[in-house]
């Protein structure tokens, strides 16, 4: 009896974040889906001008999501190189007592709140990029990249660092016993069988930096036009709920659009956990270590 | 003399130690192993053989805080020297080890990877190459229709032979088995011996095995290891037969170990 209650509490408890998920999920379409009713999901997603307050307004979030999408590959760009070459070098390279700060050291960097990443683009990173390209301002998709990069670091790191630590010693050793020297045993053993994982590690900062907001609103300029320079002010997806959900009415035409904005990045942000537990579940079975 | 009058000695150990931080894994331990000879090495679980073997081929050089006194030589040259091409040494010095690890890759590739790494880009000879290994390990007629499959398709057995494929792929002069048949079964393990007695007359090879009748079908010579020392090494069919200690004695007929 008593274990049967246990069993039932714990349960419960397992379940709860799925109740949650679908509460999200359950909001976002009810308060999303009556925009629908004013503007065509096409128009929605590929009109190419975002003036909700206008009269009549304009509900075209096309230049929200190449804002994303232009300051998630520009990220990318940053966070890629550092995070797995950071995760190569602890894992492969540096010694025991190096490895004991450097980790610690980079997890500590995805401690930092979102907020003071902002400060730092806002104080360090914007007015340097503003003087030294010589711009208007530098509040613009390059330094929200840099910034959002930067950020994404240890995620792309550590899961990478993990996942070179999947692979089995065996391989490492089977590779210098003929003959193989460390570069060769990194660049044709190790790496290909940490791929996958790798690219794991990849789009979960992928989505991690699509899903951001505080940083992307303190740094990107906040220009809601289609973003045609990495050098002019931008307004991704996130940050545009995030600025204009204050101001709008409750149950108006553009608190539906905001709604709605939030379920378009829902779905990218789920389409890229998808790939990535996809991906990681490929890479396992190659390895062996499931089936 | 008995009939192998020609003992050319492949390679030695002298005087030699070992350390895992503090530990003293190995004492002492002066070993010849002789050009197209097999040599086993028995001895419980722990007795330090496959730390030696590993010696053999730098493979120790991997783990952090160990520390080598002594001299290990191959065809005369020390292969501890600062100047010596470890990458030179792991080619001549092969290392089958104890659970089959092919590559995730395809068979193919897994018998070509040594030659790539070691710089040889022509297509032509890696295809040559691969096929002869491939057929020395006896296992070219079980792959020839599916070289492109992964490795991992294989079984045990079959995975371990490719192993020694890849291997004599890299044309080596000694070749290290550590308990090549600890993870198969007993017809992979009568093929792995086949395949070893076989491969004698071009290698010089050094097996490591905890089954003492494995050691007496395979080898030329047994050494007997025991806590880290070298207690009794001599041909095969002596030491089996009339072992010159009480502990060799004791262990070959089952009282330990």
């Amino acid at each position: 009896m008593k274990e049967k209650i246990y069993r039932w509490f714990f349960s419960v408890l397992a379940f709860s974040s799925l109740v949650f998920l679908a509460g999200i999920i359950f909001v976002l379409f009810k308060e999303g889906l009556p925009i629908f009713r004013e503007v065509s999901f096409f128009n929605f997603v590929f009109g190419s001008s975002w003036y909700p307050t206008y009269s009549p307004p304009e509900f075209g979030i096309l230049p929200l999501i190449l804002a994303s999408g232009l300051v998630t590959a520009g990220a990318m760009v940053v966070c890629v190189p550092l995070g797995v070459g950071s995760a190569l070098f602890i894992h492969e390279l540096s010694s025991e007592r190096t490895r004991s700060i450097l980790k610690p050291m980079i997890e500590l960097l995805s401690g930092v709140p979102s907020i003071l990443f902002g400060f730092f683009g806002i104080v360090v990173i914007a007015p340097f990029i503003q003087t030294t390209l010589n711009l208007p301002t530098g509040l613009c998709g390059f330094t929200a990249s840099l910034v959002l990069g930067i950020m994404a670091i240890p995620t792309v790191c550590s899961i990478s660092e993990d996942a070179l630590g999947y692979v089995p010693k065996s391989f490492r050793e089977a590779s210098l016993a003929l003959g193989a020297n460390r570069w060769q045993t990194l660049t044709r053993v190790v790496l290909p069988a940490a791929g996958s994982g790798i690219s794991t590690s990849i789009i979960l900062g992928m989505s991690r930096i699509v899903g951001e907001t505080m940083t992307v609103l303190m740094v990107s300029g906040g220009a809601a036009v289609i973003p045609t320079s990495f050098f002019i002010p931008i307004r991704p997806m996130t940050s545009t709920i995030a600025a204009e959900m204050g101001e709008s009415a409750m149950g108006s035409s553009h608190y539906h659009a905001l709604f709605a904005i939030g379920l378009v990045l829902f779905l990218i942000t789920l389409a890229l956990n998808i790939a990535a537990e996809l991906i990681s579940r490929k890479y396992r079975m190659k390895l062996g270590l499931a089936q | 003399m008995d009939t192998d009058t020609i003992k050319i000695v492949r390679m030695l150990a002298e005087n030699v130690d070992f350390f895992y931080g503090s530990t003293h894994a190995l004492k002492n331990i002066n070993l010849n192993i002789f050009k197209n000879k097999v040599t086993a090495i028995i001895g419980p679980s722990g007795c330090g053989k496959s730390t030696f073997i590993r010696l053999l081929n730098r493979m120790n050089d991997l783990i952090p805080r160990s520390r080598l006194a002594g001299n290990i030589m191959l065809d005369g040259e020390n292969i501890n020297e600062p100047n010596t091409d470890v990458v030179d040494i792991r080619r001549r010095v092969g290392m089958v080890f104890q659970k089959p690890n092919p590559f995730p890759k395809s068979i193919f590739q897994n018998v070509s990877y040594g030659m790539e790494v070691n710089g040889i880009r022509d297509k032509n000879v890696i295809t040559e190459k691969v096929i002869e290994s491939l057929k020395k390990a006896a296992l070219w007629n079980e792959v020839m229709n599916r070289l492109d499959e992964s490795a991992l398709c294989l079984s045990g057995g079959q995975q371990q032979r490719l192993c020694i494929a890849r291997c004599l792929a890299v044309e080596p002069e000694v070749l290290l088995f550590d308990e090549p048949c600890a993870s198969l079964d007993p017809v992979s393990t009568k093929k792995i011996e086949e395949l070893i007695l076989g491969l004698k007359k071009e290698y010089t090879i050094v097996i490591v095995t905890h089954n003492m009748q494995q050691a007496g079908r395979v080898s030329d010579y047994t050494a007997f290891m025991y806590l880290g020392e070298l207690i009794e090494f001599g041909h095969t069919e002596k030491l089996f037969t009339v072992p010159k200690d009480k502990r060799t004695e004791d262990y070959i007929t089952g009282k330990f170990g």
